[in-house]
Order: structure tokens, then C-alpha cells, then sequence
């Protein structure tokens, strides 16, 4: 009984703190514009399914993809096995789907080997980031918690699947002794093979602790995992989703057409507006920012972007700029986007609304230098695995810059000057541009 | 000399041309891109293609200007540009350059220009297969050619079979570079970089990706793009293999398989 009060308890505790953090998250996410991607559903379900549920895009990288694979799916598969522990904990039972039979057995044991797999997967990752340190782990921006985080997940991963295996081998012992309230059910592969030859001897009441700080391990380590992932990078087991299916479905060289330049620019290039008739302005309106200098001046799907990222680096790792030396790195971009946004919601959660500290994502997150290496070439919006689009970020930044404070770089603003004067990006007269055809 | 006609003449002439031939500021100025539009001309000439050039009416399709962050520049470009098109009632356009047709077809329908818009090596691609060009001899039995993927022709609008089927119809051996298709590496010039020094850092991005093409040991490099040509032309000048390694356009491989150039 007193067991029950406390799951319940632990369960509520834990639901509270996760859709408050859920909240902030989805109340931070709403500060960014509007942008309607309400269209073509059923494509963006496939796309959704496609790369999120499927995890196409991993593929490129066949051997953590298969390793990623089995952690996800493994993850996910034994998960049901929680609703059978939520119902126990709260009703006091025990394996209470176990009249499923020969079918419950076998879930047992299949739940077993996937939790071995889930089990090296983690430790090979966690060797990989920390032995054979490859270079996509490491960069500028992954300072100590980004680099702790995974680890810890990975740790939090390992120590899971020990209690489950531990607490089904006492289990096992137990239903063998014919132990009161432990059902004969499920079978047991794996924990019989690693752990049942160390239990062997231990009394009844031993097993049962064993068996009891398994379960409660097993089942607080979930709910803590839960409320650690809107800290994490973890997120993305469940961004992942919306993300994907929000992402751009267009040609990616296709950049958006500013609205509010086209406004401005059809109101100077048509000879019957009268410019004078502008409408009264809406005195309470904002006046409109072009481009971005803060996260809020980004759309929602950006900032969603970054909430979604993993941190894996793929897409650095592809960047040109980055790979030759530069600045820029697009996992960067994404890191100090959220960083930004958090910084940004707890002002709001502090002073209320209206608060400024001073801070921009511009400058004090990301800086010119890193804006102005960048190619355009979508390397790194091709390599990620969640569709996130790093590039929209920079381009809206970039236009902060030339359309609000004419920063561009030297050379640019000489291009603008050719362009807008003779037509071309170069010093030559728009009268010459047929030459070509006369010189042999 | 070639003749190449021009939209105003063809207009009074009251007759109008299938396709317009987009050339582009650098297929228009640079001395390099100039060479690759010649070239295509021709193959459209041989290929009996009523085409026209906009010519002097031509202006920069504000590609540098957006991807600059200069959005305002890029919107009047776009708008001057579709207002000549449209009163030309354009319909299929063909441009040597990646970055005009990313830009005329996939940016310039919201602003009102809806045209059909074909990159050469599409379009070229088509006339092989209509048999309007057929590439006899063998100019390139036995060469080692390598392709270099635009970004905004590969990843930016997902062709990447078109410039590789025209490579292997000139009966050559085609290597793939080590990071090609979706993978590819960028030469550079993209997102205005053209225009400006590069940020600091180690290396240059042409140095990188010319590196690359040259493990392949390519007896050519292909290009799709007069910019992608540029950098990778400065980048085997680097590695001084400028007369062992030719950077070729598209364009020019098949004009010169036809004897054109
Ligand atoms: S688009 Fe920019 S940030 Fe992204 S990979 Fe290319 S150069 Fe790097
Ligand atoms: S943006 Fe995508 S590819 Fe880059 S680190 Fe984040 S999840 Fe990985």
C-alpha cells in the first residue's frame, strides 16, 4: 500500500514538472512569427514518417545509423513494458498483463534481448565519444554540458537497462521459489544468463529487494529521464516528429520573398501609387524589423528548429566554411538559437513581457564573421537528420544586418552598387552585355 | 561571328522565339563565362533552336544581392526582370548559370514571373535524346572526366542525373568524386562569397574541393556552373596542373564533341 501512495505520488511530481517544462517550451516556440504550414498534409506526413519514425536521413552514416536504430526502436518497444509497471504501481499488482500467456512470455524475453542491444549500443556510443573522440564530437560549441549531456544520456540508458535485467532475474528466482504475489510468467533469456548466476543462494527477502529497488529504479530513472529531456538535446525523441513534419517541403535553393520588402517595393515601382496615400499607420502595430536581430524576429518553425536539434554535428560536419577553417558551424547556429530562446523566456517568466536585457541573439550569440562565411549551399540543411534548415537562420540574420544596419561586408556593398547601376555584380555597362556575341 | 537574335529584334519582326537563352552577368562580362555561353549558342544554333537573348534588356536576377542579405535589391532586380519577361509573354527560359535558374524559377513565380526555366544541361540532355544533337567522333574516347555538383543545380533543385548522362554520352570514363550528388562539397562561391574575401580561416574552399577532384586524376573537370568554373580553375592553377587538367563547362564538352569549338 504505503508503496502505492509513494508511486503515485512520485508519478504526479513527475507529470507536473514535465508539462510545466513542456509549457515554457511551447509558450517560447509561440514567440517566433507567424508562418502558415498548413498545406500539403498528407506529404508532410509522409515526410514524417519517412524521417523521423524511419530515420531515413540517418543512412548516410550506416554504422551509428544501425546503432541509433536499435537504441530508438529498443527504447520505444520496451517502453511498453511501462505501461505494465504504471498499472502495477499504481493497483499494487504484479505483472498484470501476464494472463496474456504465451504472448506475455514472450514479450518478456524479446524486451530482454533488446534491452542487451540497447545496452552495448550505448556503451560502443559512449566509446566513440569518448575514446575514439570523433571529430564531429568535438568543436567550439560543444563546451562541457553540451559534451556531459550525452553522456549522461547514455549513462542514464546503460544504468536502465541494468535494473530492468536485474530486477527480472530476482523476479525469475522468485517465481522459481514460489514466491507469494510473484506470478510464474515471462521468460528471461538474457538476465538469466548475466545476472541469475550471481543470485543464486540469496534468500527470498534479499531477492525481493533486489527485485523491489529494480522496479523503483527502473521507473523513477524513466520519469527523471522524462523531465531531463527538455534540458537536452534529447528533446528530439520527441521534436523530432513535429519538426520533420513542419519542415520545408520546397526546392531548398527556393529562399523566402520577404512580404514586407515586396510591400515596399511595389509601393516605388508602381506609377499610380500615390505615395502620400500611404494608409495611416496603425499606431499600435509594431514597426516591422526586416530580417532578424533576435530570436523573436525569427519564425516559430526556426525556433521549433532548435529546440528539435540533436547536437550530432552532421551538419557542421559537412559546412565548407567550417571544414576549411572557418568560424561557422551550423550546429553552432542552432545551439546559441536555443540558448537564446531560453535566455529570452525566463526574462519573460522574471520581469514579464516587455523586459529588455540588452541582449540579441545577434552579437552576443552569433557573430558577423561567423554570418558572412557562409556559402549558401544547403550542405548542412541536406546532412541533418531532423530537417532542421540552419541556413534560414543565418540568411534572416544576414538580411538584419544589410537592410537595418547596411553591414555588409566592404566588397558586398560595392557588388549592391554595381547591381543596382548597371545590372551586374560587376563594374561593366548594362550597353555591353550583348558583346560576347560579336568577339569570335 | 555568331548571330545570336534578340528579343526586341525578333519582336518586330512580329515573331517570337521557343525558348530565351538567360544568360547571366557572368556569362554575359567574365571573360571564362563568356566562352561557355559562345558555346552553348552554338549548340543551339546546330540544334535549329529558335531562340533569342534578351540582350541589353538583360539584368542581374538579384541572386547575389538576396543571398547577400540584400533583399530589398534583389526584389526591385526581380521585379524590372519580370516585367520585361512578361511583356515579352516569355514562357521557356534556358540559362547556363545554376543561380539564375534557381532564382527564375523557383523565387520569381511568387513575384509574379512564371516561367518554365531549364538548366543547360537539362536542356541539352533533351535535345541528344529528340536527336536534335547528336554527339559523333570521339573527342573524349578514353578521358577521365570527373563532376563537380553545383549547389544550386544539385542539392538546391535536386538534378544531378542530367549533367552525368550528357558526360557519359561523350563515350568517356565518368569517376564520381569522393563527395558528389547530395554530398557534394560546395566550390565556394556561393551565397555572394563570390564577391568578397573569404572569412579567415585555414584554406580555401576551392583549394578543398580541387583537391579533391584532382585525387580522382581526372584528365577534365566538369563544371555546371561559370562560378563553380571559376573556382575550380583557380584551384588547378594552384596545384599547377592547369596543363595536364582542363576545366570545362558542360556546354563546352558537347560543342566541342560536335566540332563546335
Ligand atoms: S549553407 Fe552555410 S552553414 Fe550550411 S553548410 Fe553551407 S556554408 Fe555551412
Ligand atoms: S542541426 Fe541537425 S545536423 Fe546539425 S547538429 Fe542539429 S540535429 Fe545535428
Amino acid at each position: 500500500m504505503i508503496q502505492q501512495i509513494l508511486f503515485c505520488i512520485a508519478l504526479g511530481i513527475a507529470i507536473f514538472i514535465f508539462s510545466k517544462n513542456l509549457k515554457f517550451i511551447i509558450r517560447n516556440i509561440k514567440l517566433g512569427k507567424d508562418l502558415d504550414v498548413s498545406d500539403r498534409k498528407p506529404e508532410r506526413i509522409t515526410t514524417m514518417l519517412k524521417v523521423a519514425f524511419g530515420q531515413t536521413k540517418m543512412a548516410a552514416r550506416p554504422i551509428p545509423a544501425i546503432l541509433h536504430f536499435i537504441v530508438y526502436a529498443g527504447f520505444m518497444i520496451i517502453n511498453i513494458e511501462v505501461l505494465e509497471i504504471l498499472i502495477d504501481g499504481i493497483f499494487g499488482t504484479h505483472r498484470v498483463l501476464s494472463f496474456l500467456g504465451p504472448v506475455y512470455d514472450f514479450a518478456i524475453g524479446f524486451f530482454e534481448v533488446l534491452a542487451l542491444l540497447v545496452l552495448v549500443s550505448c556503451v560502443v556510443f559512449l566509446v566513440r565519444r569518448n575514446v575514439l573522440r570523433i571529430k564531429r564530437f568535438f568543436g567550439r560549441e560543444m563546451t562541457s554540458w553540451p559534451k556531459a549531456d550525452a553522456n549522461y544520456i547514455l549513462i542514464i540508458e546503460v544504468v536502465l537497462m541494468t535494473a530492468l535485467l536485474k530486477m527480472n532475474a530476482a523476479d525469475y528466482l522468485l517465481q522459481q521459489m514460489d514466491a507469494d504475489h510473484y506470478v510464474k510468467a515471462g521468460s528471461f533469456p538474457i538476465s538469466k544468463a548475466l545476472f541469475v548466476p550471481f543470485f543464486e543462494g540469496f534468500s527470498a527477502e534479499t531477492l525481493m529487494l533486489i527485485e523491489r529497488v529494480g522496479w523503483w529504479f527502473h521507473i523513477l530513472g524513466i520519469l527523471a529521464f522524462l523531465n531531463y529531456l527538455p534540458f537536452s538535446k534529447h528533446f528530439h525523441i520527441i521534436m523530432a516528429f513535429p519538426n520533420t513534419y513542419f519542415s520545408n517541403l520546397d526546392a531548398k535553393g527556393r529562399f523566402t520573398n520577404m512580404p514586407e520588402v515586396k510591400k515596399e517595393v511595389e509601393l516605388m515601382m508602381d506609377p499610380t501609387a500615390d505615395p502620400f496615400a500611404v494608409p495611416a499607420p496603425d499606431t499600435n502595430a509594431e514597426p516591422t524589423r526586416f530580417g532578424a536581430k533576435d530570436v523573436t524576429d525569427l519564425n516559430w518553425r526556426q525556433l521549433m528548429n532548435a529546440y528539435t536539434c540533436t547536437e550530432c554535428g552532421r551538419c557542421t560536419s559537412e559546412c565548407p566554411a567550417n571544414q576549411t577553417g572557418k568560424l561557422l558551424s551550423p550546429r553552432a547556429i542552432m545551439m546559441a538559437t536555443r540558448d537564446r530562446l531560453d535566455e529570452v523566456g525566463k526574462n519573460i517568466d522574471k520581469h514579464g513581457e516587455k523586459h529588455d536585457d540588452g541582449k540579441a541573439l545577434l552579437r552576443d550569440y552569433i557573430s558577423e564573421e561567423e554570418l558572412w562565411a557562409c556559402t549558401s549551399c544547403n550542405a548542412c540543411v541536406e546532412a541533418c537528420p531532423v530537417n532542421i534548415d540552419p541556413l534560414s537562420i543565418i540568411m534572416d540574420l544576414r538580411r538584419y544586418l544589410v537592410l537595418e544596419e547596411s553591414k555588409a561586408p566592404q566588397e558586398l556593398n560595392m557588388m549592391s552598387t554595381n547591381i543596382e547601376n548597371n545590372g551586374a555584380p560587376w563594374q561593366f555597362s548594362q550597353a555591353d552585355r550583348l558583346k560576347w556575341a560579336q568577339e569570335s | 561571328m555568331l548571330n545570336v537574335p534578340t528579343l526586341a529584334q525578333m519582336k518586330a519582326s512580329g515573331d517570337a522565339p521557343d525558348v530565351l537563352f538567360w544568360v547571366g552577368c557572368a556569362g554575359s562580362f567574365d571573360d571564362r563565362a563568356k566562352k561557355i555561353t559562345k558555346a552553348f549558342a552554338k549548340l543551339l544554333e546546330k540544334a535549329g533552336i529558335k531562340y533569342a537573348v534578351l540582350g541589353t534588356e538583360e539584368s542581374c536576377t538579384g541572386d547575389p544581392a538576396k543571398r547577400a542579405g540584400n533583399e530589398f535589391l534583389f526584389q526591385m532586380q526581380a521585379f524590372g526582370n519580370i516585367q520585361t519577361l512578361n511583356a515579352y509573354e516569355v514562357k521557356d527560359i534556358v540559362t547556363t548559370c545554376p543561380h539564375c535558374f534557381n532564382t527564375l524559377k523557383n523565387e520569381y513565380p511568387e513575384l509574379g514571373g512564371n516561367y518554365t526555366v531549364k538548366h543547360h544541361s537539362q536542356y541539352l540532355q533533351e535535345l541528344l535524346n529528340e536527336g536534335k544533337l547528336s554527339i559523333e567522333g570521339g573527342a573524349f574516347k578514353g578521358k577521365k572526366i570527373t563532376f563537380h555538383d553545383p549547389c544550386y543545380l544539385g542539392r538546391a533543385n535536386g538534378v544531378y542525373e542530367a549533367p552525368r548522362a550528357l558526360i557519359e554520352k561523350l563515350d568517356s570514363e565518368m569517376v564520381e568524386l569522393k563527395r558528389s550528388r547530395a554530398n557534394g562539397l560546395c566550390c565556394g562561391a556561393g551565397g555572394a562569397q563570390m564577391f568578397k574575401e573569404a572569412e579567415k580561416g585555414e584554406k580555401e574552399i576551392n583549394i578543398e574541393r580541387t583537391e579533391e577532384a584532382l585525387q580522382a586524376n581526372p584528365d577534365i573537370i566538369a563544371a555546371g556552373c561559370p562560378f563553380c568554373n571559376t573556382m575550380l580553375t583557380d584551384g588547378v592553377k594552384h596545384f599547377e596542373k592547369e596543363s595536364k587538367v582542363k576545366v570545362y563547362d558542360l556546354a563546352e564538352l558537347v560543342a566541342k564533341a560536335e566540332d563546335l569549338i
